[in-house]
C-alpha cells in the first residue's frame, strides 16, 4: 500500500514553484474513495420526494390541471403548477445572466402550453418516491394538442406550426426568435475577385452535454428561508433563479453547491431547484427531486440541431478572399440558441477581409436548449472548415499551408469585431504540420478498410466576468482559499498552484474551497472556460494583498520600511541596506505573531474581470472505416491548442482530450432521434451512444503556451475550444479515407453505407 | 407487503438490511446504508457509475436486486482504500489526473481493480474492452487507461 497521497513527496521540489506543476489536487482522495457528495449524496432528516409530471405531448394547450384526487393520496404533501410559479409576462424581457425570466419561468414549468414532450406540467411531494410517482399519475391535466414542429428547417417554413402567437419576425408570425449578424469589408466584391468560389449545406441533430452525473438537490425552507443544495455551474445562479421563481428575497436563500459530476454548459440553468423550493415551502418539509436519465436526456438542455449554409472564396494562391455563412440553430421550446458562437467562431481562426456571418435562433417543439461547451462554435465551424477543406483539394493544397498562408493573427480584425492581440494560431498550426502525426503515412488499406486523415482547426471567445474569492492565513502558517466557482474539472488544483507559489509555499499547506452563497461574494458561472482565467485574478490579487500585509508584519517588528522587505521562497526577508540585516521570517513564524502583531491576516477580492482573449486549436485526426459494416473508428487523435499558460498542465491536457472525445461523439454517434409522435426515441446511454472507452484512442495532446499578456499568469480559456474542430476534423479524415463528402451528423454506419451504396470506395478502387 | 429481511457482507463486515422487493442493490447501497460512493447515472446498466463486486464478480448494482445480496459478498468503492491507505488504483489515478468530475470515478476504479485481479498485465485493448462499461464524459479516457496500465506496471513490480 503507497503512503496517504498528503504524505508523497512531488520529486525533490523545495523552490515552490508549482505553477505549471502536476500537483494532486486538493479535493481528490474524497473523489477516488466515494467519499465526496454530488447532488443525490445528500439526505436531511424528516427529508420527503418530489415528483415531475411531464406533458406526453410536443405541443399542447393546457386547458386545466385538477389536481384534487393527487392531494388526497395518503403520503402526498403538496402539489404545484405553473400558479405556484412566479410569472413574468411573456412580454416584458427580465434577464438573469444568459437566461431570459420570461423562458425560464416557462421551462421549469408549463403555463400556456406545454411545449415539447418531457415539458413539467405539475409537481408533487410526497413520503417516498413510490407515493409521489403514483400521485402524478391522479394529476388530470386537459390537453388541446396541437400541431407541432422540432426540425430546424421545418421550423422556419413558413406554413409551420407557430409556437408561440407573440412571435413575430420581419412583422410576421414566425419560430424565428432572433437573428445576428456580423459584416466585415464587402462579400460581393470578394467573391467576384475570388478564382474559386464553394458553397455547401450542411446539417447537424441536437446532442447532449452527457453529462453522468443526473439533475438532483434538496431544498429545505423552514421560517421563510431556504437552503438548496444542489449540483450545477454556479450557486448564485441557483440563488437568483429560485429567487426570482419563488419570489424570495435572495438573502434568504442559501445555496449550497454540491460536487458537480459533469455539466459541460448543461448545469448553467435550473430545472428542479425552484420546484423543490415551492414544494418544501408548501409542504413544510425538505424536499429532495432526482431526474431520471431518461427525464435528463428528454428534458434538459441538448445543444441545438443545425441547418448552415457556408460559402467561401480563395484565389488560385490559397489567399481567402470572401466567407458568407448562415447558421439557423434549433433552440427548443423557448429562445436562446447559441447563434453567437456559431456565427462569431466559424471563420474567426482566418484573416478574411470580406465576411458576412448570420446566425439565426428558431424555436420548435423540444427540450429548451442549454449551453454545451463552446455553445454553437462546433456548429460554425464544422461547416467552415469542411468548406476549406474542399477549397484546399480543389487547390491542390496542403489543408494545413491553407490555414497556416490565412491563419488570424496580432492584428486580425475579425468579423464580430475584436482586433486580434498576440494570439497562437499560427503556433498550433505549425506544431501540427511538424508533428509525427502528420508525417506518419497512414496505414495502407487492407482487409476492405480505409484510412483517411483530416485536419480542423477552431476559435472560441473565453470570457471573464465575475469571480470573488478570499485567501485566510491561519494561525500555524497554512491557508484556506476560498472561491465561488464549482470545480467541475480540476479548478481548485490550479488555484492551489497558483497561491503556494505566490507564497512560496508547498502546495498542500494551501486548502481551496468553494464557498455557498452566504460565505463568499458572488461569482458567475463555472463556463464559457473562465474559471481558471477569472479565479486566478482575484486570488491573485487577494494573495498579492496578503503578502502585502506580511511584509509590513516583518517590516514592524523589524523597525524597518515596509518598502525595504522582500517577499521570496516563504518568506519576508530585509531588502536594499537592510539585506541579511535580520533573518528571514517565514510565513508559519510571521502567521504565529499575526493576532499580536495587528490582527488575523486574509485579504479578499471581487472582480469583473476582463481581458480573457480567445483560444485558437487545431486537430489532427486518422480514421479507418469498414465500408462493409460503415463503421468508422477513430485510430490516432492530436489536439494543438493555445492556452496562454497551463497552470496545471494535467487538467489542461484533460480538458483537450474530454472535448474532442465529446466532439468525436458528434460527429460520429450521437443524436437525438425523434418518433412519429415528436416523442424523443432514444432517451438513454444503449440508443443515444456517446463514445465509451474500447471506441476511442489515446487523445494526444499538445500544449502551446503563448502567454495572454492581459492575464498576471498568461491564462487563456482551455475548456470550449477542445470541442470545436473535431466535427470537421472527422468529416475531413472520412472524405479522405472514402473519397466521398458527408454534410449531415452524424456519420453513424446507416449513413456512411447509404453514402457508399454499390459503388466502391474511390480509394479501394485505386487499391 | 412486508419488507425482505437480507444479510449480507460489504466490504468484509456481516451487514443486514430490510428491503422491498422490487429494490435494487444500489437504492439500498444508496438509501438506508448510507455508502453513496457508488453513483446512479441511469439505473439501466449503461453507463457503470454503481459498478459493485458480488463474491467478486464486477456487477452494476443498479441492476441487481438488494434481495440477491442474501449470503453474498459486496465490494463496494467504499472498501477499496484501507482507512487513509489508498489503493494503488486510487492514487494512480490522482498523480496522473485521470478524473475531472469524479462521478464515474468510483465505477472506473471498481471495474478497473476487477480487471488487474484478473489480469495483472493488460494490454490496453484489454483495458479498453475491460473498461467499456464505464462512460466517462469528462477525460476521453486517455488518463484512465494510461493510469490502470501504469498501476498493472507498478504492482507487478511491486511483487517481484
Amino acid at each position: 500500500m503507497n503512503a496517504p497521497v498528503s504524505e508523497r513527496p512531488i520529486g525533490d521540489k523545495v523552490d515552490n514553484k508549482w505553477i505549471g506543476e502536476r500537483t494532486v489536487r486538493p479535493d481528490g482522495a474524497e473523489k477516488v474513495t466515494g467519499r465526496a457528495a454530488y447532488a443525490a449524496d445528500t439526505t436531511m432528516p424528516g427529508m420527503i420526494w418530489g415528483k415531475v409530471l411531464r406533458s406526453p405531448h410536443p405541443h399542447a394547450r393546457i386547458r386545466s390541471i385538477d389536481t384534487s384526487k393527487a392531494e388526497k393520496l395518503p403520503g402526498v404533501k403538496a402539489v404545484i403548477t405553473a400558479k405556484d410559479v412566479v410569472d413574468f409576462p411573456i412580454d416584458k424581457s427580465v434577464m438573469l445572466g444568459i437566461q431570459d425570466m420570461r423562458w425560464m419561468c416557462r421551462n421549469v414549468m408549463a403555463r400556456e402550453k406545454a411545449l415539447f414532450a418531457g415539458h413539467p406540467v405539475a409537481a408533487v411531494a410526497a413520503t417516498t418516491e413510490k407515493i409521489a410517482a403514483e400521485a402524478c399519475k391522479l394529476i388530470e391535466v386537459d390537453y388541446e394538442v396541437l400541431p407541432w414542429v422540432i426540425d430546424v428547417e421545418e421550423a422556419m417554413k413558413p406554413d409551420a406550426p407557430i409556437l408561440h402567437d407573440f412571435m413575430k419576425f420581419e412583422g410576421k408570425p414566425s419560430n424565428i426568435a432572433g437573428k445576428l449578424e456580423h459584416k466585415l469589408g464587402d462579400v460581393e466584391k470578394g467573391f467576384a475577385e475570388a478564382d474559386i468560389v464553394i458553397e455547401r449545406t450542411f446539417r447537424t441533430k441536437p446532442v447532449h452535454q452527457g453529462y453522468i452525473e443526473l439533475h438532483a438537490c434538496l431544498v429545505s425552507v423552514s421560517d421563510g428561508k431556504a437552503t438548496v443544495w444542489s449540483s450545477s455551474q454556479g450557486q448564485f445562479m441557483v440563488r437568483a433563479m429560485c429567487a426570482h421563481l419563488s419570489g424570495l428575497p435572495q438573502n434568504d436563500i442559501r445555496a449550497i453547491p454540491a460536487e458537480i459530476g459533469g455539466g459541460f454548459g448543461g448545469k448553467t440553468i435550473v430545472y428542479l431547484e425552484p420546484l423543490a423550493l415551492i414544494l418544501s415551502r408548501k409542504s413544510g418539509r425538505p424536499v429532495k427531486m432526482v431526474m431520471t436519465r431518461e427525464e435528463v436526456f428528454r428534458a434538459s438542455g441538448p445543444t441545438s440541431g443545425s441547418f448552415s449554409r457556408v460559402k467561401i472564396g480563395a484565389k488560385k494562391d490559397g489567399t481567402i478572399v470572401a466567407a458568407e455563412g448562415t447558421f439557423c440553430l434549433q433552440a427548443g421550446a423557448l429562445p436562446g440558441s447559441p447563434i453567437r458562437g456559431a456565427a462569431g467562431c466559424a471563420f474567426a481562426p482566418y484573416n478574411i477581409a470580406n465576411v458576412h456571418s448570420v446566425g439565426y435562433d428558431v424555436v420548435s417543439n423540444r427540450s429548451k436548449v442549454a449551453a454545451y461547451r463552446a455553445p454553437g462554435a462546433p456548429l460554425g465551424a464544422y461547416a467552415a472548415e469542411c468548406v476549406l477543406d474542399e477549397i484546399a483539394e480543389a487547390l491542390k493544397m496542403d489543408p494545413l499551408q491553407l490555414r497556416l498562408k490565412n491563419a488570424a493573427r496580432q492584428g486580425t480584425k475579425l468579423a464580430y469585431g475584436p482586433v486580434l492581440p498576440r494570439v497562437g494560431y499560427v503556433e498550433t498550426l505549425e506544431a501540427a504540420i511538424g508533428h509525427p502525426h502528420y508525417k506518419t503515412p497512414l496505414p495502407k488499406a487492407t482487409n476492405g478498410r480505409l484510412y483517411g486523415r483530416g485536419v480542423a482547426s477552431g476559435y472560441w471567445f473565453n470570457a471573464g466576468g465575475e469571480s470573488s474569492a478570499q485567501v485566510n492565513i491561519n494561525e500555524d502558517g497554512t491557508v484556506v482559499v476560498i472561491t465561488g466557482h464549482p470545480d467541475i474539472g480540476g479548478s481548485r488544483a490550479s488555484t492551489a498552484n497558483i497561491v503556494a507559489e505566490l507564497l512560496g509555499i508547498d502546495y498542500r499547506k494551501v486548502s481551496v474551497l468553494i464557498g455557498d452563497t452566504s460565505v463568499i461574494g458572488f461569482s458567475n458561472l463555472t463556463g464559457g472556460s473562465r474559471v481558471t482565467y477569472a479565479s486566478a485574478m482575484v486570488v491573485t490579487q487577494s494573495t498579492e494583498r496578503v503578502i502585502g500585509t506580511l511584509k509590513e508584519r516583518a517590516a514592524k517588528i523589524w523597525e524597518i520600511d515596509p518598502e525595504a522587505v522582500e517577499w521570496e521562497n516563504g518568506a519576508a526577508r530585509p531588502a536594499g541596506d537592510n539585506a541579511g540585516k535580520f533573518e528571514p521570517l517565514t510565513l508559519a513564524q510571521l502567521a504565529a505573531k499575526a493576532n499580536a502583531m495587528g490582527g488575523p491576516i486574509g485579504a479578499g477580492t471581487q472582480l469583473n474581470t476582463t481581458g480573457a482573449e480567445g483560444g485558437f486549436a487545431t486537430h489532427l485526426c486518422d480514421v479507418e472505416v469498414d465500408p462493409e459494416l460503415g463503421i468508422v473508428r477513430v485510430i490516432r487523435y492530436t489536439s494543438f491548442q493555445d492556452v496562454g499558460r497551463a497552470i496545471h498542465p494535467g487538467y489542461v491536457e484533460g480538458q483537450m482530450q474530454g472535448g474532442a472525445s465529446q466532439g468525436i461523439g458528434w460527429a460520429l454517434s450521437e443524436e437525438y432521434i425523434y418518433d412519429k409522435n415528436g416523442r424523443l426515441d432514444n432517451p438513454g446511454f444503449l440508443d443515444y451512444r456517446m463514445p465509451v472507452t474500447s471506441d476511442l484512442p489515446m487523445l494526444d495532446s499538445v500544449i502551446i503556451e503563448v502567454p495572454n499578456p492581459k492575464h498576471p499568469q498568461g491564462v487563456r480559456g482551455v475548456g470550449e475550444v477542445p470541442i470545436v474542430p473535431p466535427l470537421a476534423a472527422v468529416a475531413n479524415a472520412i472524405h479522405d479515407a472514402l473519397g466521398k463528402r458527408f454534410y449531415s451528423l452524424p456519420m453513424s454506419p446507416p449513413k456512411v453505407l447509404e453514402a457508399l451504396g454499390d459503388e466502391p470506395p474511390m480509394k479501394a478502387a485505386a487499391d | 407487503m412486508a419488507k425482505l429481511h437480507v444479510s449480507t457482507t460489504i466490504n468484509g463486515e456481516p451487514q443486514e438490511f430490510l428491503c422491498d422487493a422490487e429494490q435494487s442493490l444500489l437504492d439500498v447501497l444508496r438509501g438506508p446504508l448510507g455508502l453513496t460512493g457508488s453513483k446512479e447515472g441511469c439505473a439501466s446498466g449503461d453507463c457503470g457509475a454503481c459498478s459493485v463486486t458480488v463474491d467478486g464478480r464486477l456487477v452494476c448494482s443498479c441492476l441487481m436486486l438488494a434481495a440477491e445480496a442474501e449470503g453474498k459478498s459486496i465490494g463496494t468503492i467504499e472498501g477499496l482504500a484501507q482507512g487513509d491507505r489508498l489503493h494503488p488504483l486510487q492514487t494512480k489515478f490522482l498523480e496522473m489526473a485521470a478524473l475531472q468530475c469524479g462521478i464515474c470515478t468510483p465505477g472506473v476504479l471498481m471495474a478497473a481493480k476487477s480487471l488487474l485481479d484478473r489480469n495483472p498485465d493488460p494490454s490496453e485493448h484489454e483495458v479498453r474492452f475491460w473498461l467499456a462499461g464505464n462512460l466517462c464524459r469528462c477525460t476521453g479516457y486517455d488518463k484512465i487507461v494510461r493510469a490502470v496500465m501504469e498501476t498493472a506496471k507498478d504492482m507487478r513490480e511491486a511483487v517481484r
